[in-house]
């Protein structure tokens, strides 16, 4: 058994702003994240963020990653745990069971959880749609991006928000051809500079298409056309409107959902807001979720953005400190700070999804804990 | 097929090694996911489902839906998406769950 | 339509093009930045004040055109690759446009290239006239090209080497 004073599981921008959040109020913490690196989504986010100076806008994602990281690394009050999967949360005796490269099982007791674990993609359900060829965008991003492995030749892409934006565009930048991008809405649910982003390349966006088939090469087995089709303004598929396109990619990017196991299994009170992605933790303004000690940031606490999950995880991570009575006489004003620069990113009207689904979540318990 | 120049980025890649796929022997880097080594070399069926015995490729490449469990040094049920490739690993495709040898 | 295709049309580009008379004195910023998104560092970049403070992030960049030298330092900064610099004083028949440009490979000064306008769609041949790509640009090149007169408000994109699609 190992002790900790603070377990953050998951080293993407939200763990580690909570990890480093945590430890500059004094406490002792071990991050934990399954993958070789830290960083989570970051390293492979080839383009630059939006935000303000305070969020690394205008800073690659992957830059971000690496300046995180390598902060993370230096701190001596922080232990990182990589190849290590958090595979469950024994709520009885408050213990983390974690596998080691997936063979060794340590056991971790921490007084205090942060659970930034991310989020996963969400699969879209149409014929053949197992296929290989069909892939995930977030995968898609990782071959490409992380492994330096193009994922075909010619891609669909389904989904114009910004990770199906974002993507086909990185795709471009690797010389692979994205045929097209179809999003069932009538409007493009990604901010408007990416799309024109990729629009400027030639690759056409088209609003109200779903994806009907696709189709096998009968010798590989593998992906070799996709059947898309129109939609009317009841969403409803238009016969007679079918085009088939030759790819022997399609990317599915129609939204993630948080990773809320631990969650779960730590008997939180959980809640479904679609705003946010799906099922998400009750929790207060200090991210702690109705379980005490047990906090949240981060996409598992709500899909948004890097940005928000670098100042929740900074919230979760002052609060987890000061509840062990860390306070270097700063908390009150930084927790305020943060507060304030979360309640700024999300006061616009893309933000208003975000607001709605907080509002659910947030209110519905104010500050159980306290 | 390997990005061999790109705007943004630059690739440190590993030693390279041989590893068989199916008994068909293939090259790739060391410490990069198995299933990225088998794309590169064209393979992307990586296993079948258990019912229908549908080929499946990878879908989310970060350990997380199962879809890419193979065989590899004898052991089944492996996700090459995440796991790393090493000099003369022996890959091969399981049908449905993977029986234990 | 930018909503349903990611392009803008001559609408709702108008509020954007800088004033007719400032165009005629010399290279001056095209912010084509039409959506409330959390998001600053044109302001940021801009060191003679030309992109106003934000009163709230999410607000649209407001520009004052006469303080804009079409220096063209904002253009690498901006995230949504939205900001372009266009100089319609160049020479009798041509114009230049600054665009940002992260693809490989990447035109040498001098180099003829396609000319494309929002959609990809080529529109023309241009020459190029400098590529920024020091540290600051920090891998987001800063391309200048020379464009027929009348296609400074056309142009959006260049394709060096050929038809790749
Ligand atoms: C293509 C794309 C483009 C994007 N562009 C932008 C952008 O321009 N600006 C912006 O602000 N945001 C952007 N985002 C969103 C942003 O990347 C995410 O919102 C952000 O990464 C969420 O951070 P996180 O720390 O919550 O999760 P993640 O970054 O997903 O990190 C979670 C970490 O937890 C680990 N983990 C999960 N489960 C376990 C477990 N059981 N045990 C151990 N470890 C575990 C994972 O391996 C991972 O490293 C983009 C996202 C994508 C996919
Ligand atoms: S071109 Fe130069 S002066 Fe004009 S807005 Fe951009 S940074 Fe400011
Ligand atoms: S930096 Fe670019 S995307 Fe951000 S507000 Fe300014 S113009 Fe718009
Ligand atoms: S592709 Fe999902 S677990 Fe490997």
């Amino acid at each position: 058994m190992k002790d900790t004073e603070i377990a953050v599981i998951g080293g993407g921008p939200a763990g580690l702003m909570a990890a480093l959040a945590a430890a500059e109020m004094g406490a002792r913490v071990t991050i934990i994240d399954r993958n070789s690196r830290l960083g989570g989504q970051l390293v492979k986010q080839t383009h630059k963020f939006f935000g303000s100076e305070k969020e690394y806008a205008s800073v690659r994602g992957i830059d971000i990653g690496r300046l995180l990281s390598d902060e993370v690394l230096k701190n001596p009050r922080i232990e990182t745990m990589l190849d290590s999967t958090v595979i469950g949360y024994y709520p009885d005796d408050g213990v983390l069971g974690v596998e080691f490269e997936g063979k060794t099982f340590v056991k971790i007791k921490p007084k205090k959880v942060v659970v930034a674990t991310g989020a996963s993609e969400k699969f879209l359900p149409f014929e053949n749609n197992d296929l290989p060829g069909i892939y995930g965008a977030g995968a898609v991003q990782t071959l490409m991006n992380e492994h330096g492995v193009v994922p075909g030749e010619n891609v669909l892409m389904v989904g114009a928000g910004n990770i199906g934006l974002i993507v086909s565009y990185q795709l471009m930048q690797a010389k692979v051809n994205v045929k097209a991008i179809i999003d069932a809405a009538p409007c493009i649910g990604g901010y408007w500079v990416h799309a024109s982003k990729v629009a400027r390349l030639g690759v056409p966006i088209m609003t109200s298409y779903t994806i009907k088939a696709a189709y096998p090469n009968e010798a590989t087995g593998t992906l070799e056309r996709a059947v898309i089709w129109q939609l009317d303004d009841r969403w409803q598929p238009i016969p007679g409107t079918e085009k088939v396109l030759k790819v022997d990619v399609i990317c599915i990017s129609v939204g993630l959902s948080p990773l809320t196991e631990i969650l779960w299994q730590a008997g939180c009170e959980m809640k479904y807001v679609p705003q946010l992605g799906g099922h998400v933790a009750v929790r207060n303004e200090n991210m702690e979720t109705t379980v005490p000690g047990i906090y949240v940031a981060g996409d598992v606490a709500g899909v948004e953005e890097a940005s928000s999950a670098m100042i929740e995880g900074r919230l979760a991570g002052l609060n987890a400190a000061k509840s062990l009575g860390y306070d270097d006489g700063t908390y009150s004003e930084k927790r305020l700070e943060a507060i304030k620069r979360l309640q700024n990113l999300r006061s616009g009207p893309v933000g208003e999804k975000i607001r709605q689904g907080l509002a659910q979540l947030v209110s519905s318990g104010g500050d159980y804990n306290a | 097929m390997r990005i061999t120049e790109h705007p943004i980025l630059t690739f440190k890649r590993g030693r390279e090694v041989e590893f068989t796929f199916n008994g068909k022997k293939m090259k790739g880097y060391e410490g990069e996911p198995i299933a990225a080594a088998l794309h590169d070399n064209g393979v992307r069926v990586l296993s079948y489902s258990k019912h229908l015995h549908r080929p499946r490729g990878f879908y989310c490449a970060i350990g997380n839906c199962s879809s890419c469990l193979m065989t590899v040094n004898g052991e089944p049920n492996v996700r090459v998406c995440t796991e790393k490739l090493r000099e003369g690993m022996v890959v091969e495709t399981q049908k449905g769950r993977g029986d234990i040898k | 339509m930018l909503k349903t295709c990611g392009i803008p049309t001559e609408e709702e580009l108008a509020s954007r093009i800088p004033p007719k008379d400032r165009r005629k004195k010399g290279p001056v910023v095209m912010i084509e930045c039409f959506q409330k998104i959390p998001c600053n560092p044109c302001f940021t970049a801009c060191k003679r004040g030309a992109i106003q403070k934000f009163e709230d992030i999410n607000d649209l960049p407001s520009i004052d055109f006469d303080k804009c030298n079409g220096c063209g330092l904002c253009i690498s900064k901006c995230p949504g690759l939205a900001i372009f610099v266009i100089d319609e004083t160049y020479s009798e028949d041509e114009a230049t446009v600054s665009l940002p440009f992260e693809f490989l490979p990447l035109p040498r000064e001098g180099e003829e290239v396609d000319l494309l306008d929002r959609s990809g769609k080529k529109v023309g041949r241009g020459r190029v006239l400098k590529v920024r790509n020091g540290k600051y640009e920090d891998r987001t090149p800063v391309i200048t090209v020379t464009v027929p007169k009348g296609l400074s408000m056309v142009v959006r994109n260049i394709r060096v080497g050929g038809d790749l699609r």
